[in-house]
């Protein structure tokens, strides 16, 4: 069986670039959905876990958001918003796509805002408010700053997640990377189910790759992990993880 | 039969639930199934090499880098690439849910084992514990409740995960979800996550009790002193 073959021949027929069903329009789709769901989820979260994290209040949502957003299943929101929305105006399924990822959005930039904010060590916080700093500044002068980089690593697991889910929309009618595999699902045509995977699995690698990069250049080095034979702490099963998707 | 949904008609038909009761026991079980099955054998898989990765600490950037690539691609996007190869069957719904429970599963026994206090371990060696003995008897015990808390969100991340198993003609309760969209019924979409969420907060429960009852040192109340 030649697979791969025929997966390539189908990756590189020119038929398949051009047009209102080829690969460039439906990797811009794709593209567009997941960042307009994140970064509209992010609106959202962020504010919010900001507010939670620094005032200490409404703790329990933050937390409880960030246990239901693993526990409720996206293809189950896909389904419920399906029918909800068929008379919204619109593409048929860009609603519920669109519902679905910017839920799966906001849970891990709350959680990842929240945890951030809120692990400033405290006495350097009553160091900066000693030194008069006002309530405003101690947030954008210490805390943001120093939650910067969970806050990126929240956004990463937001992004990679909706990326991926993204492909689900196809599913519900919608457009994006997804079509490819789900009309090769119905046609039985296996290198178009294969080319198109291969399509969303390397957008949603990546967006970790690009995501983790940026994690990179706001994280400041500290001095315990430039010395060499320093063991490092290997992070647990916590919030903030280390790898987005699985969905 | 299956009525479609028109104007006018309620959002949860109860009758239709009534009607399907014994569907809805059937898909309920497929779910669970394909969760156990995933969960173990993917503690099967993770637990030896974690505790390679505990013993030989380069071993585990490599590890973690190969698992956390597994987990970056879309469920939908694995299960279509092993359909060429093992076509619509539990083994293709299987592969991608095992392979996505081994990055949760692997670090969390690898923390929870570097989380073993020095002392204890020092102590047990200084009893003359064999490496073994010292891992079996002191290492694993005390990392239990690490490690049922990566089983915990394995297990969650799983339950939702199985829904998707659907498209490639499994699904348990996302066969309700799928049957939603492909008919327009938002009672069936409703009853597939409903019972989903339910069933990873159920099973979340249950394995805060079974870990609270492996290890009650973990939790026993500091009695106050007189």
């Amino acid at each position: 069986m030649d697979l791969f073959g025929a997966v390539w021949t189908w990756l590189t027929a020119a038929e398949n670039w051009s047009g209102s069903a080829g690969i460039p329009v439906r990797l811009w789709e794709h593209i567009q959905m997941s960042a307009q769901a994140t970064i509209l989820g992010a609106l959202i979260a962020f504010p919010a876990g900001v507010y939670i994290g620094h005032k200490r209040r409404f703790e329990f949502v933050a937390v409880t958001v960030g246990n239901f957003g693993r526990a409720l299943p996206s293809f189950g929101i896909l389904g419920l918003t399906y029918t909800f929305t068929l008379n919204w105006p619109g593409n048929i399924g860009f609603w519920p796509t669109f519902i679905a990822l910017f839920l799966l959005a906001i849970p891990p930039i709350l959680a990842n805002t929240y945890v951030g904010v809120k692990g400033v060590d405290a006495d350097t916080v009553e160091a900066a408010r000693g030194m008069g700093m006002r309530e405003g500044e101690v947030l954008t002068r210490l805390e943001l700053p120093l939650a910067t980089p969970l806050i990126v690593s929240g956004l990463r697991l937001a992004a990679v997640q909706v990326v991926a889910t993204a492909t689900l929309g196809a599913v519900a009618g919608w457009g994006g990377l997804g079509r490819f595999i789900v009309d090769g699902f119905s046609v039985g045509d296996d290198p178009q189910i294969v080319g198109g995977a291969l399509l969303v699995a390397l957008l949603a690698v990546a967006t970790e790759v690009g995501f983790g990069l940026l994690e990179r250049v706001v994280t400041p080095k500290t001095r315990s992990q430039r010395s060499a034979g320093g063991r490092r702490v290997l992070p647990g099963p916590a919030i903030g993880s280390e790898a987005g998707s699985a969905s | 039969m299956i009525r479609a949904q028109v104007e006018g008609q309620p959002y949860i038909d109860w009758g239709w639930i009534a009607d399907h009761m014994d569907d809805v026991w059937t898909r309920l079980i497929e779910h669970s199934y394909l969760t156990f099955l995933a969960v173990a054998i993917g503690m099967l898989i993770s637990f030896p090499l974690a505790i390679f990765a505990h013993r030989h600490r380069r071993s585990y950037g490599p590890i973690a880098a190969v698992t956390g690539l597994l987990y970056t691609i879309p469920s939908l996007a694995l299960f279509a690439f092993l359909v060429p190869y093992t076509r619509l069957s539990v083994l293709t719904a299987e592969i991608g849910l095992v392979s996505y429970t081994l990055l949760i599963l692997i670090r969390g026994v690898v923390s929870g084992l570097s989380g073993v206090p020095s002392d204890a371990r020092e102590a047990a060696l200084g009893m003359g514990y064999s490496r073994s003995e010292l891992l079996w008897r002191v290492e694993l015990p005390l990392s239990t409740p690490v490690i049922i808390a990566g089983i915990r969100i394995a297990t969650v991340t799983t339950i939702g995960l199985v829904t998707v198993t659907a498209l490639i003609g499994k699904g348990g309760l996302g066969f309700f979800i799928l049957m939603g969209i492909d008919r327009n019924f938002p009672t069936a979409s409703l009853l597939g996550s409903i019972l989903s969420l339910g069933l990873a907060v159920l099973v979340d429960f249950l394995l805060v009790r079974v870990e609270r009852l492996v290890t009650p040192w973990a939790h026993r109340e500091r009695r106050a002193t007189i």
